[in-house]
């Protein structure tokens, strides 16, 4: 997470915390895109007008928990449930939070005001995943393997490190996740998914071309939407290279040339094998479904479909300037290199 | 009667074919427009000057790493600032001769840091504009920095200091104005120790010169540093190369060892 990387971070999230109301709790239709009547604005060139800063902040998880069984959907009062207990468990982490530090304890992170814990409005999915139906990963091909990190310990393992958060030791940067270094974004993707802030991205569309941009990381992915020839397969990208086109009301975006050193998707596999498609479809005036679908054969034994509702945000993106700040980066490996002369100095 | 018709017809014909040629060989100059009226500034530009190196006239001269030979040598410009020098205050032009003597450790582009503006549009790279009614995209190929400029909210103030700035657009005629303030104070304008301070604001010019040129002015106002506005200018050229795009230049991952080498394992002291 790079706590310590980042004060204009800190600020960046406190500003869109404060123009972006987290909490709202407006329950939405089952699915507007399907029963609706809903007929998308469109831009000055007659595509469907996608412009403008969505939050995909989510609750839902990405898989169904086994509970539901083969229930796609839960029922409002269930939802309602959910939400009360994350909202529970978000102030029993405040309170937490609360108790005096000591020298010798985690000194902390964000409190719940900084955490988009809960959808914008509320999603009745019981998985973001929509298919395979039953909300559930797809099995890895053989010998496929899960390389994950997080905040606690190192997790050791090889370079690359391809995942984002957390590292595998402290001997030099390239041992460190991506988004700890500033690589790319813990949430940035692509495919974006809801994490734990600055769940925003803006599109920009003009005649020819379509800009999706995360706000982490400030990655701007340029949708190519002119029919050019394949990038040749020497360039390789941490965000690929994304060709697209409208169908009807649905944008489309297929990206490739993905680089070696990013997963594929869920930990495991590379950027090399992903063939991403995802589709932004205008389903009210103010929601965007983002759909994707994994192609990675080599890593999945199937394709995956997540769809993950975007909210329309009043606030704008602000500069993720990580690299800038990432302070984090050197205490860390500075940090590590005085526990080892301490640990020479005790023998 | 019939021939008559037939006659006029291919008069009308002829003269047609006459226009269409016509209209192909000033097409070149004709500066395209978006539905809105607006000059079309969508496409994929960059300058094509020494500028970045220093912005004022400078000889050309041998480059910091002498294992990089002529390749690392820095080109000479006439340099692109109005009446030739910067007006520094004299305490400003002492620390930006002490700028120049620490190059390589000062300059925040050679720690990959997010270029500002004026810097990020000269820089030897391109940038591609992205245009809509209300916002405009400029998204720069180093460092994947970018700007949104707003044209719908005049008057409003950053929030917050950015590195590349907090950016206000409107038209003036055919020229978009960008109004740039709430910069960070690290930024550089090159490397030749050229600086500014915390509340610089940057008035940018783009005005198309036919199809495949802006010319570009910016003027710098930061009465900390300088005794007076001062204006840089040059032309921004089309990039007309087949199937053009913009690929990564995400250059973090090349500053890794400049930045964090020193705390290695093995390595620190």
């Amino acid at each position: 997470m790079n706590r310590l990387a980042t004060q204009k971070v800190l600020l960046n999230s406190l500003l869109i915390g404060v123009a972006v109301p987290v909490l709202a709790t407006a329950a939405f239709a089952a699915e507007p895109g399907k029963s609706s009547k809903y007929v998308a604005p469109k831009t000055e060139y007659g595509q469907p007008d996608l412009r403008g800063v969505w939050n995909f902040s989510s609750d839902t998880p990405l898989e169904r928990p086994a509970h539901f069984k083969d229930r796609e959907f839960m029922t409002p009062e269930e939802a309602a449930r959910v939400h009360r207990q994350i909202e529970e468990r978000s102030a029993a982490a405040d309170q937490a939070a609360r108790a005096p530090a000591s020298a010798s304890r985690d000194p902390g992170g964000y409190n719940q005001f900084w955490v988009e814990s809960l959808a914008q409005q509320t999603n009745l999915r019981t998985s973001l995943i929509i298919d395979p139906p039953d909300g559930r990963m797809p099995p890895f091909q053989p010998g496929i393997k899960i390389e994950a990190g997080g905040l606690g310990p190192d997790t050791g393992g090889e370079r690359p490190v391809r995942f984002r958060v957390g590292g595998v030791r402290k001997d030099g940067p390239e041992d460190r996740g991506l988004s700890e270094r500033c690589l790319a974004g813990f949430n940035s993707g692509p495919p974006f998914m809801p994490s734990m802030y600055n769940n925003n991205v803006q599109i920009f569309q003009s005649k020819n071309t379509v800009v999706i941009m995360t706000e982490m990381i400030h990655d701007a992915r340029v949708v190519k939407l002119d029919n050019r020839p394949p990038l040749d397969p020497a360039i390789e990208q941490w965000s690929g290279d994304s060709r697209g086109r409208y169908d009807g009301d649905t944008l489309v975006v297929e990206t490739r040339n993905f680089t070696n050193e990013t997963q594929s998707f869920r930990a495991a596999g590379t950027g090399t094998t992903l063939h991403l498609v995802e589709r932004f479809t205008r389903v009210g005036k103010d929601r965007v479904n983002y759909q994707f679908t994994i192609d990675d054969p080599a890593t999945f034994t199937k394709p995956v479909t997540v769809l993950v509702p975007m909210v329309r945000a009043d606030g704008e993106l602000f500069e993720y300037a990580c690299h800038e700040g990432n302070y984090g980066m050197k205490n860390m490996l500075s940090g590590a290199r005085q526990e080892e002369r301490e640990a020479v100095g005790k023998k | 009667m019939h021939r008559t018709v037939k006659r006029t017809l291919l008069s009308l014909v002829g003269s047609l074919a006459l226009l269409a040629i016509s209209f192909a060989a000033g097409a070149q100059d004709k500066v395209a427009r978006t539905p809105d009226g607006k000059p079309d500034l969508n496409g994929i530009w960059q300058a094509l000057t020494s500028a970045n190196w220093n912005l004022e006239a400078h000889n050309a001269e041998a480059g910091p790493v002498p294992s990089m030979g002529a390749l690392g040598s820095i080109p000479g410009g006439l340099g692109v600032v109005e009446g030739g020098r910067i007006p520094y205050k004299p305490d400003a032009l002492k620390k930006r001769a002490d700028n120049k003597a620490h190059w390589l450790e000062r300059d925040p582009l050679a720690k990959c840091f997010l270029p500002g503006v004026p810097r990020a549009t000269y820089l030897p790279f391109p940038f591609q504009i992205v245009q809509e009614p209300q916002t405009l995209l400029l998204t720069y190929e180093f460092d994947a920095a970018n700007r949104i400029v707003y044209f719908n909210r005049p008057n409003s103030q950053s929030q917050v200091d950015s590195w590349m700035g907090y950016n206000l657009g409107h038209w003036e005629g055919d020229t978009l104005v960008i109004e740039t303030t709430g910069q960070m104070e690290e930024t550089w304008f090159d490397s030749a120790g050229n600086f500014h301070g915390p509340t610089m604001k940057v008035q940018e010019r783009y005005t198309p010169a036919g199809a495949n040129a802006l010319m570009y002015e910016a003027t710098i106002t930061d009465p900390e540093v300088f005794t007076r506005p001062w204006k840089i200018s040059m032309p921004l050229y089309r990039r007309l190369d087949k199937n053009v795009q913009l690929v990564d230049f995400k250059c973090v991952e090349f500053v890794e060892e400049l930045l964090y080498g020193k705390y290695r394992k093995g390595v620190a002291k």
